[in-house]
């Protein structure tokens, strides 16, 4: 790479720029599932953090010397080292967690933003740089998880890491939970929210209209003529 | 009324580009079609005219739901004073158990606690109906006008149909708060973030009920949010009868057990029973008789699609008498025939209001055929198989909305397929 990337570029620009998420809409699904409550959010973003930073760096290390017909699986045997050793860390350290994210632990291996990160930029740059940039990927990651989840669980559970902050009526209090947000498809519609607000916020993350509708054609002005028709049915726009 | 329409005028300027009240032109325009024909007329090209436009089709099917509203309104008041009464004369409740605050002042003051009297009924149905209509309206109206005055459309009549179907698959306790989110639910995510009305691909009266179906399923399934009572007159004498509906009592012990509470105590329901809407439900949908009226409305002025409701009705029929044939020895569900079907829960509603939305039901003909017979099998299956829900129509609607872009695509593709092979 020719032009030199700087430190903060790379590092920030994941987050709300770039977000891997928001704006690439990748690894949606464990978005869906563990952002029920803001522990195994945080958890997972901990854990997606390191393996794509530290993935990042070993394979940056070791770009030269993999054969190109293999690197997807040299990249996969890195990556699942790295997935092991978060996963047999939470299970020591944090069993309840790591019971309640279950699979989605080790579905970090096919996370669409590890392997992308890998292919897209460690095989390309310098450890270092590498290891910013799995970081601040991380972080994007991280900061729509954390996001989602703090929607979720202060209004699905009335609460944050655990705490009660509104108690529910099940337990006496007077919050109703909305129990749709416990469910994984609220996230699709939380993820949906966001990201019509960072859209809404930088235009620039827009997609490009597919096609255009055109305005209606005036009719050619020889009454009568039946061969030039417009679409049937067409609602005549007003003009006030 | 040439004043209105002189007073319009002269303020039609302030409303207009550079006017001082552009940015509410939305609503100046709302108001000024409501009252009198657009003045636009279409100047370009060959078209057919007919004084059928968006604001009459949406204004006809409006006043179709009226006989299920104003007989959803009788109704409710007539089912929940019916458990009072009993609850009175069996448990010695008092007549302000029976209505909190305001409520029970209205209906004491202008009608009595007498379930035989339409005019109590009716009273009692309306403090409960009208509250929730006018959350539905007020909240997903500002929605609406916020919509048009930012992305420059037209607030239309649209949202005259999506709010009076939302209020009226409301079963009748339901908080007024959670009005308020579902219609907003179903005006912003249902319906403008896809462009408004025209553009969403699920029906949005559905997709709201949807989201409270989910998000607070105490308040929206289970047997007692069919009745509008104070909870502690269950306490007070009305033994034996839980509030379930008809189609949660079949679930349960089959469709010869189903009962329902009369003056008289509790007796078995009869077809008739159900075909007028005696029974306890959402506001609405219990009078399928009230519903076939609207139905008549809809089809005789062509607005409603007949192909839609004839597939949905041979659709949920042949499902039923497969179910009936098939039989099982556990599940009551399995015999219940077709015309039972037919009148209890919201078959009848979702049949001729939900699902004939001509935006979000297929397009096609071939297409309309094959997507109410989807729904028709999808609400028997539901009803029937599945353990956690005793009523489907729905998610079955809403099922159906989802596969009609692909139903029609594929209609589509045949035809073009077909036509193809002719010139081979």
């Amino acid at each position: 790479m020719a032009e030199k990337l700087s430190m903060k570029q790379v590092l920030f620009e994941p987050v709300f720029s770039n977000n891997p998420i928001i704006l690439q809409v990748l690894g949606i699904c464990s978005a869906l599932a563990v952002t029920n409550s803001m522990r195994t959010a945080l958890a997972m973003s901990v854990g997606l953090t390191l393996v794509t930073a530290f993935g990042n760096y070993f394979v940056s290390l070791i770009r030269n010397v993999i054969p190109n017909s293999i690197r997807i699986i040299v990249q996969m045997v890195v990556v699942s080292t790295l997935v092991i050793i978060v996963d047999q860390w939470l299970q020591a350290f944090a069993p309840a967690i790591s019971k309640q994210m279950s699979v989605f632990v080790g579905l970090i291996i096919t996370n669409c933003i590890v392997m992308g990160r890998l292919e897209a930029f460690a095989m390309k740059n310098p450890p270092v740089i590498s290891f910013i940039d799995g970081l601040g990927n991380g972080l994007g990651y991280s900061a729509l998880l954390m996001t989602v989840a703090f929607v979720r669980e202060l209004f699905g559970s009335g609460s944050l890491f655990g705490f009660t902050l509104m108690s529910t009526t099940n337990i006496g209090g007077w919050y109703v939970p909305n129990g749709m947000l416990l469910l994984p498809p609220s996230a699709f519609f939380l993820i949906g929210l966001i990201i019509w607000a960072m859209r809404t916020w930088k235009p620039e993350q827009q997609e490009h209209t597919e096609f255009k509708i055109a305005p209606h054609s005036k009719a050619p002005v020889s009454h009568g003529s039946a061969g030039h028709s417009p679409v049937a049915g067409a609602q005549p726009k007003a003009t006030h | 009324m040439s004043w209105l329409r002189k007073k319009l005028d002269q303020m039609a300027p302030d409303f207009e580009k550079g006017g001082k009240y552009h940015s509410w032109f939305a609503l100046y325009e709302a108001v000024d079609t409501f009252f009198y024909s657009p003045p636009s007329v279409t100047h370009a090209g060959a078209h057919v005219r007919d004084s059928i436009d968006l604001k009459r089709i949406m204004i006809l099917v409006w006043l179709a739901t009226f006989p299920a509203m104003f007989f959803g309104m009788w109704n409710l008041g007539q089912q929940a004073l019916t458990v009072f009464q009993l609850a009175a004369t069996n448990g010695g409740a008092t007549p302000d158990m029976a209505l909190d605050g305001w409520r029970y002042w209205v209906v004491s003051t202008f009608a009595s606690f007498d379930p035989n009297s339409l005019w109590s009924c009716f009273l009692y149905g309306a403090t409960y109906f009208v509250p929730i209509y006018f959350v539905t309206f007020a909240v997903g109206g500002a929605w609406e006008v916020l919509f048009a005055m930012k992305r420059g459309h037209e607030v239309n009549e649209g949202f005259f149909v999506t709010s009076v179907l939302f209020a009226l698959v409301c079963p009748p306790s339901l908080p007024l708060w959670q009005v308020a989110l579902g219609v907003s639910f179903a005006v912003v995510i249902g319906k403008e973030v896809f462009g408004g009305t025209g553009k969403n691909f699920v029906n949005p009266a559905l997709s709201g009920r949807a989201f409270l179906f989910f998000a607070y399923p105490a308040f929206m399934s289970g047997d007692t949010v069919w009745t509008a009572v104070n909870p502690e007159l269950w306490k007070h004498g009305v033994d034996g009868f839980s509030g379930a509906t008809a189609l949660g009592q079949a679930k349960l012990e089959g469709v010869d057990h189903m009962m329902r509470l009369t003056a008289d105590g509790l007796v078995p329901i009869t077809w008739w029973d159900a075909f007028w809407g005696f029974l306890p439900g959402s506001i609405g949908e219990v009078s399928t008789f009230a519903i076939l009226l609207g139905a008549v409305v809809l089809l005789v002025s062509q607005i409603a699609s007949w192909r839609i409701m004839l597939s949905m009705l041979i659709g949920m029929i042949a499902t039923a008498t497969l179910f009936n044939a098939i039989g099982s020895d556990t599940n009551p569900m399995f015999a219940m025939p077709w015309y039972w079907h037919l009148v209890l829960g919201g078959f009848a509603f979702g049949m001729v209001f939900m699902a004939t939305d001509p935006v979000s039901a297929a397009m096609t003909n071939t297409g309309k055929w094959i997507f109410g017979g989807l729904i028709g099998l999808m609400i028997i299956l539901i009803r029937v198989v599945n353990p956690a829900y005793p009523e489907g129509t729905m998610l079955a609607i809403l099922f159906g909305n989802l596969c009609a872009p692909l139903i029609d695509y594929l209609v589509m593709q045949a035809n073009i397929k077909r036509r193809a092979l002719r010139n081979v």
